[in-house]
């Protein structure tokens, strides 16, 4: 036991102190936070940019003041003008583009045009065909002769937005997003596939600069090979739960100071907003309509959004992601050792490789599924099968998994890496003394069966 | 008494045999060459007193008991395919590789300080292994073979990578590990220290052992009938119908003639013939070198 701690040491401090581990640790976070800062401010920028577009229409004052203005975008409705001539000269005069509405837009939809030199921004595209598609609904309507049309439509005027309420067997009630699950499912799943594969693959490289050093053989006439297996694989999983524990550390920091310097300052409220809408456009608009009145709705769903993501089940969730990352990270890690025990150099790894990452790379493709579809059947068998279920299960665990599920799931997890671990030590006490050999499968089995 | 023995040590990879039975004892403070041309099995037995494999059949005996787990501790092994961590720095290496053979962190740094000023490498203590000359990485290695002073080291190939003067470093070390008290098993192909430094050998080849025992009993057995002369100046012997002059060689004042007698000679008859021929300094039956024994032996079974 104490020779296993010696190795882990080392294992453990020399990847620490390593410059690129300290750089990823460090950078990761930051990365990441400017994935999700970058289309925000981008966002924000162009929401806050100014733009003037021309109105022509090839019958004057057939739609005219239908698209309205808002604080950013403005609507110059030209008479008079040719479009020919307006095109060259439209960015002089100080337009963005023109939008060109031919009086055939009620019979053919797409009979109108948005002329600009850059790409126009969605939300822009929206307001415009939103706007005239009510206006068209509207003089439809009108042809019928109705009464009073424009009090109906009002009244008419409907917003639909679904609350998602989870209800528990003990019948507590829970209100939970399907954003924040996707998200989290999303997230989960596919920190696992990175985590698993990442610190697999550098127990392989670890194996195999041990074998090209041939510091290996010095070793296991000290040690047992199981047990430098073994203090490889455990050192590398502490690496990869330090860097893990950092990164959500420094995440939830950065978060924290963002949400206080959000809150905080009015004119950045926006920021908040424009996330929140991204995510849950549904949410945002329920809330704007419940909450109309107050001075800030922004504020209120933001913390609303907070709320929901608390009444995830966190406490399962992570217990379950532990689990599956060390359980999951054993088995292919044993996988990835046996693997580097058998050949001589890295570039020998491919033929190995293929078989090992299929399934791993098959869970996440089902993990991504899952978000459109937590209880389809291909989800439920890759989250009992011990090769995808570490991915798929922390994928599915967000939309409530029942208990016996996840209780087979974990047993046949045990079962299995131990099983590898038994196989992969067999293979790697042969394969480190090996050289000079091409190895195949099938030389592997035979390795499985030698004796001690 | 022997401080190690193997017992019919029997060890398959599948249909091949790597080892066929192979016995060998060790006697205490005595230093032991084990030789075999390559793929005779001398790595695969090393890896089985090593523990790094297991017989499939036979028994290994330390100071007389079963050889057991712990006892990996009590043993040194200088592989013949030997590497450090190129990262990693010198020192810390060094402590890595005492720690795992069991000595506690205070103790292998001041044995590590010893040695470090005794092979004169100390001011590489900080240094990357792959800053390193292969010589200065031999010396590392050597002395992370013997820190933890077993009582039973096994080198293999320790000179390669030496030049000269090193070697004769090493050589020295090794004599003096003997001379503390330790046993050493030696795998060479340089029957030249073989000569000069074994007690003992055991020659292996195709998984069996082919000859054992005491060298210089081995160089007369194999003597085989002939003799060196030496004499003072240049002087020529003529063979006879009693024995033909193998070889010549003559240096400053002195000629030594090698010659080899037809059966069992009478060594006084061919004396009393060269006696006659000038000045006789020396009389002696030659002994073959290790070399020759080696390549007739394993040359004899193919």
């Amino acid at each position: 036991m104490n020779k296993i701690s010696i190795i882990i040491k080392r294992e453990y401090m020399t990847r620490v102190r390593k410059k690129s581990f300290i750089i990823m640790t460090i950078l990761a976070p930051v990365l990441m936070a400017a994935i999700i800062i970058v289309p925000t401010l981008v966002m924000m920028n162009q929401d806050q940019d100014f733009k003037k577009i021309a109105v022509i229409q090839d019958t004057p004052g057939l739609f005219k003041g239908v698209v309205p203005n808002t604080k950013n975008l403005e609507f110059d409705y030209l008479e008079n003008v040719k479009l020919e001539d307006l095109q060259k000269t439209f960015q002089q005069a100080g337009y963005y583009g023109i939008l060109f509405i031919s009086s055939e837009l009620v019979n053919t939809p797409n009979a109108i045009r948005l002329i600009s030199k850059q790409q126009p921004p969605i939300a822009l595209l929206q307001h415009i065909e939103s706007s005239l598609e009510k206006e068209i609904e509207k003089q439809k309507l009108m042809t019928y002769n109705i009464q009073n049309l424009d009090e109906i439509m009002k009244n008419v005027e409907t917003k639909v937005s679904i609350q998602t309420i989870k209800i528990d067997d003990s019948g507590k009630v829970k209100e939970t997003s399907t954003g924040i699950a996707m998200a989290l499912a999303y997230l989960s799943g596919f920190l696992m596939y990175m985590l698993v594969f990442i610190f697999g693959a550098q127990v392989m490289r670890g194996v195999i600069e041990e074998k090209t050093s041939r510091v290996v053989e010095v070793i296991v006439s000290s040690v047992k090979p199981i047990q430098l297996m073994m203090g490889k694989i455990i050192g590398i999983a502490l690496v990869g739960l330090t860097q893990f524990l950092i990164w959500v550390f420094l995440t939830v920091g950065i978060v924290g100071v963002l949400k206080a310097t959000i809150l905080k300052k009015d004119n950045l409220t926006e920021v908040t907003q424009n996330v929140t809408k991204s995510v849950m456009t549904n949410d945002q608009q329920a809330a704007m309509g419940t909450q109309a009145s107050q001075i800030n709705p922004q504020m209120a769903e933001f913390s609303r959004i907070f709320d929901n993501a608390m009444n995830q089940p966190w406490g399962l969730i992570i217990i379950c992601f532990i689990f599956y990352f060390i359980t999951g990270y054993l088995l292919y890690a044993s996988i990835f050792a046996a693997i580097g025990s058998a050949v001589d150099n890295e570039t020998e790894t491919q033929q190995f490789m293929l078989p090992v990452t299929i399934p791993i790379i098959l869970a996440l493709m089902v993990a991504m599924g899952t978000m459109q579809n937590p209880e389809s059947s291909l989800s439920f068998w890759c989250s009992l099968i011990p090769l995808t279920s570490p991915v798929v299960m922390v994928a599915r665990l967000p939309f409530g998994v029942p208990y016996w599920q996840i209780a087979v799931s974990m047993f046949l997890m045990i079962v299995t890496f131990i099983a590898f671990v038994w196989m992969a030590a067999k293979v790697y006490r042969t394969g480190i003394l090996m050289y000079g050999k091409k190895t195949s499968w099938k030389e592997m089995w035979k390795w499985l069966r030698y004796s001690g | 008494m022997a401080l190690f023995e193997a017992k019919d040590i029997t060890k398959q990879f599948g249909t091949q045999f790597a080892l066929d039975k192979v016995s060998i004892s060790v006697p205490e403070q005595c230093i032991f060459g084990l030789l075999g041309p390559n793929g005779a099995g001398k790595t695969t037995l090393i890896r089985i007193i090593n523990q790094i494999t297991g017989p499939d059949s036979g028994e290994l005996f330390l100071n007389g008991n079963k050889l057991k787990a712990e006892d990996v501790l009590s043993i040194g092994y200088l592989p013949e395919e030997r590497g450090l961590y190129k990262k990693m720095k010198v020192g810390e290496q060094a402590l890595y590789f005492a720690q795992l053979k069991g000595l506690s962190k205070a103790e292998a740094m001041k044995r590590l300080k010893y040695w470090f000023k005794k092979l004169d490498i100390v001011d590489w203590w900080g240094k990357k292994v792959e800053e390193l000359s292969k010589g200065m990485q031999q010396k590392v290695q050597f002395i992370t073979t013997i820190l933890h002073e077993p009582k039973l080291i096994i080198f293999d190939e320790p000179f390669t990578g030496f030049d000269p003067v090193n070697t004769n470093v090493i050589k020295n070390e090794i004599l003096f590990l003997r001379e503390r008290g330790a046993t050493i098993i030696f795998s060479t192909h340089n029957m030249e220290s073989v000569e000069e430094l074994c007690d003992n050998i055991t020659l292996i080849d195709k998984a069996k052992t082919i000859l054992e025992g005491n060298v210089n009993d081995i160089r007369r057995q194999w003597a085989a009938n002939e003799y060196d002369i030496v004499f003072e100046g240049d002087v020529t012997l003529e063979g006879n119908g009693h024995y033909n002059i193998l070889n010549k060689q003559t240096e400053e004042n002195k000629s030594t003639i090698r010659l080899k007698t037809a059966g069992e000679a009478d060594t006084n008859e061919i004396l009393r013939t060269a006696v006659k021929s000038g000045k006789v300094l020396s009389f002696n039956p030659a002994l073959p070198s290790m070399n020759e024994i080696f390549i007739r032996v394993v040359e004899s079974r193919n």
